[in-house]
């Protein structure tokens, strides 16, 4: 059999079955690139250099929406595909934003389909629920994607959520999960962390809803589940047992102050049109109103438990480099 | 620093006089699942509780003086507790809560389903969560009655707390959903009649165009709130009915029409429970 890689690369042996992920330069990418590189071949794939790789993985510098992306599909036999390369940048202009994350997964999913690969993960988020006040407790995998409902620059990342799901139809052939967990975590800059991580935090009077966060580390775990084979479907990831919003911020024992929704949102408004903070006005609602997730399917079936408490999660908040 | 245990103290002392015992042998008895920070998975926190418990336990012994009968009625697991709404503000609720964890033995902290305006409401949303109260949808109350809880259901929603005075003690319509819930997850039915709460607050319209305007489910024109101390609800005497328990089968994703019919048998029970309880009673205030 003809070697499918260009023979400059060193590859290793070529029965190990090869993950491609995308976006392996977040945070999070190279969360999982650590842990998979040791059991199979990993090529990753992103707009950004990866610096401080691991030698054995392969990385590809490239956008999603060029052409270049097939040949990583011609290069090496890939057998599963993360997909962690959603831009969730709410400065990005929403042209941009919509064609990387839309028609770039688009791309993603052609190849897929075209090279026939068995497996495809897609990272969702339980936020594409959306916080809503009439919202159910614990919202279960069949609840409708509200969240562009009050927050429309996140459409496109519902939309990519869709698009997984038609996939399920489309191309019964691949197994194609789609996890939605709620808030991450960690080392990871996304609205949560970094929300725990303001010198005050900020809470809105009158509103303490309770709240579930999820540790990066059971993220990475949970994908590393969903990559065994016979694994398909959506599954919500609830991470740590729900508690209230205030006892989650008096865990990272900071000052909070207490602010009028009245005042608050045309604060953040004004903070944002100014650029002075890197919250959109509607993630005002996360601290208003509940938007839990049910995970039940997910330790039935991907057989999942979170590993770390509240409490560990807001630990790792500081540790790492960021 | 000093005056917070004092207070602590005084509620805890002022509490145990009102239960006959302490709170914390109370709640120890009710079937909770609250976690590592001592919060249940709905909100409700015991120890917030305890303050809002206080002056409900005080409401009920002393304020509205309630009288509570058939509470042996109420089973031990998982039930729906299916009763009148009356009173323009949901303090029927409260005592039919006061009574399920002062009165009923095991005690039972009964969790209603909260109109989901409610929800958005600062410190109003808080407070229910806090004190077990969530948010009445379909999904919520199914994995309540799994986790085996007592759950409070008043099918006449707003319709029924809005009502003027000239319409008191006439049920309005039921809605369908609470049936449906109690034959798909075999839940028995308790029906309860509250009587003395239409009188707390004597609404003499219910003005839709501003309930529409300020987006409200309903806007009551209430004449005592002018009055100072008005704002407090008239100090009738409650009386507060438990049925025996129903239970019903079939299949829960009927038509409407049999449902309605079984929703019609709760109805009337409740509605003559509700005219004999009109008629027992010997004045509104005493």
């Amino acid at each position: 059999m003809q070697p499918r890689a260009k023979p400059s690369r060193a590859l290793p042996s070529p029965d190990k079955t090869t993950v491609l992920v995308t976006g392996v330069c977040g945070r999070l990418g190279k969360r999982l690139v650590r842990v998979l590189h040791r059991n199979v071949r990993v090529v990753g794939v992103d707009r950004r250099p990866f610096a401080d790789k691991p030698k054995d993985v392969m990385h590809e510098q490239l956008d999603m929406r060029r052409k270049k992306l097939k040949d990583v599909f011609r290069n090496f036999k890939i057998d599963a595909v993360v997909h962690l390369g959603i831009m969730h940048d709410p400065r990005a202009s929403a042209a941009e934003h919509h064609s990387w994350n839309v028609a770039g997964f688009g791309k993603l999913l052609d190849y897929i389909s075209q090279f026939e690969v068995p497996k495809l993960v897609v990272l969702s988020s339980a936020n594409a629920y959306g916080p809503q006040a009439g919202n159910a407790q614990f919202l279960t995998e069949d609840a409708p994607l509200l969240g562009g409902q009050n927050f429309s620059d996140i459409r496109d990342l519902i939309e990519v959520d869709m698009l997984a799901q038609s996939f399920f139809w489309k191309l019964p052939a691949t197994e194609t999960v789609v996890l939605r967990p709620v808030h991450i975590v960690g080392t990871v800059r996304n609205a949560a962390s970094n929300f725990l991580r303001l010198s005050t935090i900020p809470t809105v009077m009158g509103f303490d809803p309770m709240v579930q966060i999820i540790h990066e580390d059971d993220v990475v775990a949970s994908i590393v589940r969903a990559l065994e084979p016979n694994t398909r479907g959506i599954f919500n990831l609830a991470g740590t047992e729900p508690l209230p919003l205030s006892r989650l911020v008096a865990l990272t024992g900071r000052p909070t102050v207490a602010i009028p929704h009245a005042l608050a949102r045309p604060i953040l408004e004004q903070m944002w049109n100014f650029r002075l903070t890197t919250f959109p006005p509607p993630e005002l609602d996360h601290i208003r109103f509940v938007c839990m997730v049910d995970d039940r399917r997910a330790r039935d079936q991907l057989g999942f438990r979170p590993a770390n408490s509240a409490r560990e999660c807001v630990t790792s908040l500081a540790s790492g480099k960021w | 620093m000093g005056r917070a245990p004092n207070f602590t103290l005084a509620a805890d002392e002022t509490l145990e006089s009102l239960l006959g015992e302490t709170y914390a042998a109370r709640v120890a008895r009710v079937p909770l699942q609250l976690g590592e920070t001592g919060v249940d998975p709905f909100g409700l926190d015991p120890q917030f509780a305890k303050y809002a418990l206080l002056w409900v336990a005080w409401m009920h012994r002393h304020y509205f003086r309630s009288e509570v009968f058939g509470i042996e009625n109420v089973p031990k697991g998982r039930m729906l507790v299916i009763s009148n709404h009356s009173g323009q503000i949901p303090i029927d609720g409260m005592m039919i809560g006061a009574s399920m964890f002062m009165d009923a033995e095991p005690p039972r902290i009964v969790r209603a389903m909260v109109e989901k305006w409610a929800s958005s409401l600062p410190f109003v949303s808080l407070f229910f969560s806090r004190v077990g109260q969530v948010t009445g949808v379909p999904e919520n109350a199914r994995r309540l009655l799994e986790q085996g809880e007592a759950l409070l259901v008043f099918p006449e929603g707003s319709r029924g707390i809005s009502k003027p005075f000239d319409q008191r003690y006439q049920l309005t319509d039921f809605g369908l959903g609470f049936m449906r819930l109690a034959i798909e997850t075999q839940t028995p039915i308790v029906p309860v009649a509250v009587v003395g709460a239409e009188e707390q607050y004597i609404s003499v319209a219910n003005v839709e165009r501003f309930a529409k305007l300020f987006r409200m489910p309903a806007f009551p024109v209430i004449p005592q709130w002018f009055v100072p101390g008005g704002q407090l609800p008239l100090p009738t005497r409650y009386r507060i009915y438990f049925g025996e328990p129903l239970t019903f089968q079939g299949d829960p994703d009927d038509d409407d029409s049999v449902i309605e019919e079984k929703v019609q048998a709760v109805r009337q029970t409740i509605q003559s429970m509700l005219n004999r309880g009109t008629k027992e009673r010997k004045h509104i205030f005493w």
